[in-house]
């Protein structure tokens, strides 16, 4: 075996790794948030994620087709589809809860499950139609920005592009903005109050349905911020996409311990990074018998494994069972 | 009285028009809904049962001699019927629910796949495959036990798991199997990868029955037996047990029902329906390829649980048979349809259908209707279209 060859590419296999991480990490968010005031899984999370590509490669095709995507600075392009997705995937995620999931909120628990799965079909389904009427084609490609591709040579072994930079920085962004609301405001006292316990929250005068949205509303712009930096990364996106990324994000929330916030980072980046080396070392070490198409059992075996062992997740929030 | 004489002149009269115009979808559904009418209609139980016979044993081939396709949509209608009769035991008696059923369809698919054609020589060596075409019947068993024992492997390790929970891992073993079906052709070829495995023997046909009547009768046969063996099972020791389990976990369980036993037999039997229409399913295409057991057909199946009703065995048969029907010939024909009128150059308030994108096709959009059916059932009607009266009782309530 070729030793020399698996050191070399380690450097480079991390960075992939972190950038895989912090999307799945921001994608976990909206999960584990909603988790964490619900107790419930919504399952139509992934699609709330795709939605966001969709926004912006839609802004990205029109500013194109005007001619003005090499006219405006870059920076303000990407910040500019980076809200249009945030807001299109937080107002999806608050319209998807007031219609599909509160009217079902007193129900026994696997009724908002089932309806959330069908949210997620319908989603997937609504995007191919709306996107088939509309361009007359379902598959996208995210409009290429020169300068986003440009990348520097750290090592002999190890780039980095410009791409990669940006969802670094705009992960980290977005970690720390959610960071700050949840532990420092009002609101964010409100939110983990009623995550603690609603019937509490709302005697102490907190409007529990408006705190609810304002959850669905923030986990939806962490998950539309996904989607467009998923999309800058990637390139190609299609409506079904989303479901992949958003089931490993789930497994991520989970691995950190589902309702916990930090957790679902924590747990979104170690998620990466394991995806990361077993899609680059699986061949290498097997002798080519096993490759890279195997990262998503091992993604899934992880979560069966983590559930299986530790289902309070690494950071150990308790999950409470409920009849 | 007059209700009697309706059914049975419903069913004649519709049967009549199929024959006389084979090609018209219309007519065909209109076939089906006097079926519906004859079950739902306040008639003697012998004059229903005698109905259904003529019109399933009768009728029904001779509807296929006139068009072929009508027969395979029955075909269908009875594979999805037994798989959602087997996904019922899972769901809608104990409770547990499984996102990934197709897996199980998949095992036995492949199981009568890989050694009813020649692929199994790669794997063994030698020429002794395909096996005969008679082992057929033995490998409806063979299928049977190999898919039990695969919903006994998954339940073992996740039964410590509760509601949604369960419901993930199931999704993801689910989509392993995909995976692995998908992989599996190095570095033993066990499962050919994505180009599949063709071609897989049929089984020879008693009477000199012509290959899709044949089906047809398998297929109708086992569908009966399915119901019948759902129905023992329903009243018996173990479907209250998993009745008690859904209810109440820790009520049950302080009652002496032995939960990891009980639901582990929940999880072998609703494989095991699986996984004999799987053996069937392969023998009839003659090629199968892991993109039939994605995880849209595992949602397609819950879909018609939850519409019949969770528990529901009228409701689990009358539930597979209008979402099959919906895919198969209400999608389709719409899509034709269109197609038509597109050709055609028609034009609907000024808008010419000429310049409708190309895209857009009806019969894609089966996830949308999948999808439309969870969310409306679950605000509207949790309990179903035919609820079981337990089960009404539980999921009708509101508060």
């Amino acid at each position: 075996m070729d030793y020399q060859l698996l050191v070399d590419i380690f450097p480079q296999v991390l960075l992939d790794g972190i950038i895989l991480g912090f999307m799945y990490a921001l994608i976990a968010l909206g999960y584990t948030m909603v988790y964490g005031v619900l107790e419930f899984i919504n399952f139509a999370h992934s699609e709330i994620f795709i939605v966001g590509a969709f926004v912006g490669v839609e802004i990205l095709l029109s500013l194109k087709g005007a001619g003005l995507l090499e006219a405006l600075p870059w920076p303000l392009v990407l910040v500019l589809i980076l809200a249009a997705g945030m807001a299109g995937s937080a107002a999806l995620a608050v319209s998807v809860e007031r219609i599909a999931y509160r009217p079902l909120r007193q129900a026994p628990r696997l009724i908002p499950l089932i309806s959330a799965i069908g949210v997620s079909f319908f989603l997937q389904d609504l995007i191919r139609l709306v996107e088939s009427v509309w361009r007359n084609a379902f598959n996208l490609v995210y409009p290429t920005l020169d300068v986003l591709n440009e990348r520097f040579e750290l090592t002999s072994t190890l780039d980095v592009s410009v791409k990669s930079l940006v969802v670094i920085v705009a992960a980290l962004a977005m970690l720390w903005a959610l960071h700050a609301i949840v532990n420092r405001t009002k609101v964010g006292t409100a939110i983990r109050a009623v995550a603690e316990d609603q019937a509490a929250a709302s005697l102490m005068g907190i409007n529990v349905n408006r705190i609810i949205s304002l959850t669905f509303l923030i986990g939806g712009a962490m998950g539309g911020a996904a989607g467009v930096l998923f999309g800058v990364q990637y390139g190609l996106i299609n409506p079904y996409s989303g479901f992949i990324p958003g089931l490993k994000a789930f497994t991520a929330a989970v691995l950190g311990g589902i309702g916990n916030i930090p957790g679902a980072m924590i747990g979104g980046i170690v998620l990466g990074l394991l995806e990361a080396f077993a899609a680059s070392y699986l061949s290498l070490l097997t002798g080519g018998a096993f490759g890279a198409e195997y990262k998503d059992i091992f993604a899934f075996s992880v979560l069966i494994l983590i559930l299986i062992f530790r289902p309070k997740g690494l950071l150990g929030e308790v999950v409470r069972e409920r009849a | 009285m007059i209700y009697s004489v309706l059914a049975a002149a419903v069913v004649a009269l519709s049967a009549w028009a199929v024959a006389t115009f084979p090609r018209s979808v219309l007519v065909f559904l209109l076939f089906q809904g006097s079926l519906l009418f004859t079950y739902v209609a306040p008639i003697p139980a012998w004059l229903r049962a005698v109905l259904f016979a003529v019109a399933l044993l009768v009728l029904m081939p001779v509807i296929g001699y006139y068009n072929g396709y009508y027969l395979e949509v029955a075909t269908q209608v009875g594979i999805f019927v037994a798989l959602a009769l087997g996904l019922n035991i899972v769901v809608g008696l104990a409770g547990l629910l499984d996102l990934g059923y197709v897996a199980f369809f998949a095992v036995g698919a492949y199981t009568w796949a890989i050694f009813g054609s020649p692929h199994a020589n790669q794997i063994f060596g030698g020429g002794a495959f395909p096996l005969a075409p008679g082992w057929f019947y033995l490998f409806l068993l063979v299928g049977l036990f190999v898919a039990a024992g695969t919903g006994l492997l998954l339940g073992l390790p996740v039964l410590r798991l509760h509601g949604d929970y369960l419901a993930i891992v199931t999704l993801g073993f689910g989509e392993v199997i995909r995976v692995l079906a998908n992989n599996l052709d190095k570095p033993i070829n066990i499962t050919n990868g994505p180009k599949g495995i063709t071609p897989i023997s049929r089984p020879p046909m008693p009477f000199g029955l012509p290959t899709s009547e044949a089906f047809y009768f398998l297929v109708l046969v086992i569908v009966a037996v399915v119901i019948v063996v759902n129905r023992r099972l329903e009243d018996s020791h173990i479907g209250r047990a998993w009745e008690a389990i859904r209810e109440d976990q820790l009520a049950a369980q302080a009652m002496g029902v032995p939960l990891v036993r009980t639901k582990l037999l929940a999880f072998a039997c609703g494989a095991s329906f699986a996984g004999v229409m799987g053996v069937v399913f392969s023998a009839k295409q003659v090629f199968i390829n892991p993109e039939s057991f994605t995880f849209l057909e595992s949602i397609g199946v819950l879909a018609m649980v939850i519409l019949g009703g969770m528990g529901s065995i009228p409701g689990a048969v009358i539930g597979a048979t209008v979402v099959t029907v919906l895919n198969l010939q209400v999608l389709k024909g719409l899509s034709l349809w269109l197609n038509e009128l597109k050709n055609a150059g028609v034009t609907v308030l000024g808008y010419s259908l000429t310049n409708l994108p190309t895209q857009l096709e009806p019969a894609k959009y089966e996830r949308m209707i999948f999808g439309v059916i969870l969310i409306l059932m679950m605000i509207f009607r949790p309990q179903g279209i035919f609820p079981v009266r337990r089960r009404a009782r539980e999921l009708g309530r509101q508060e």
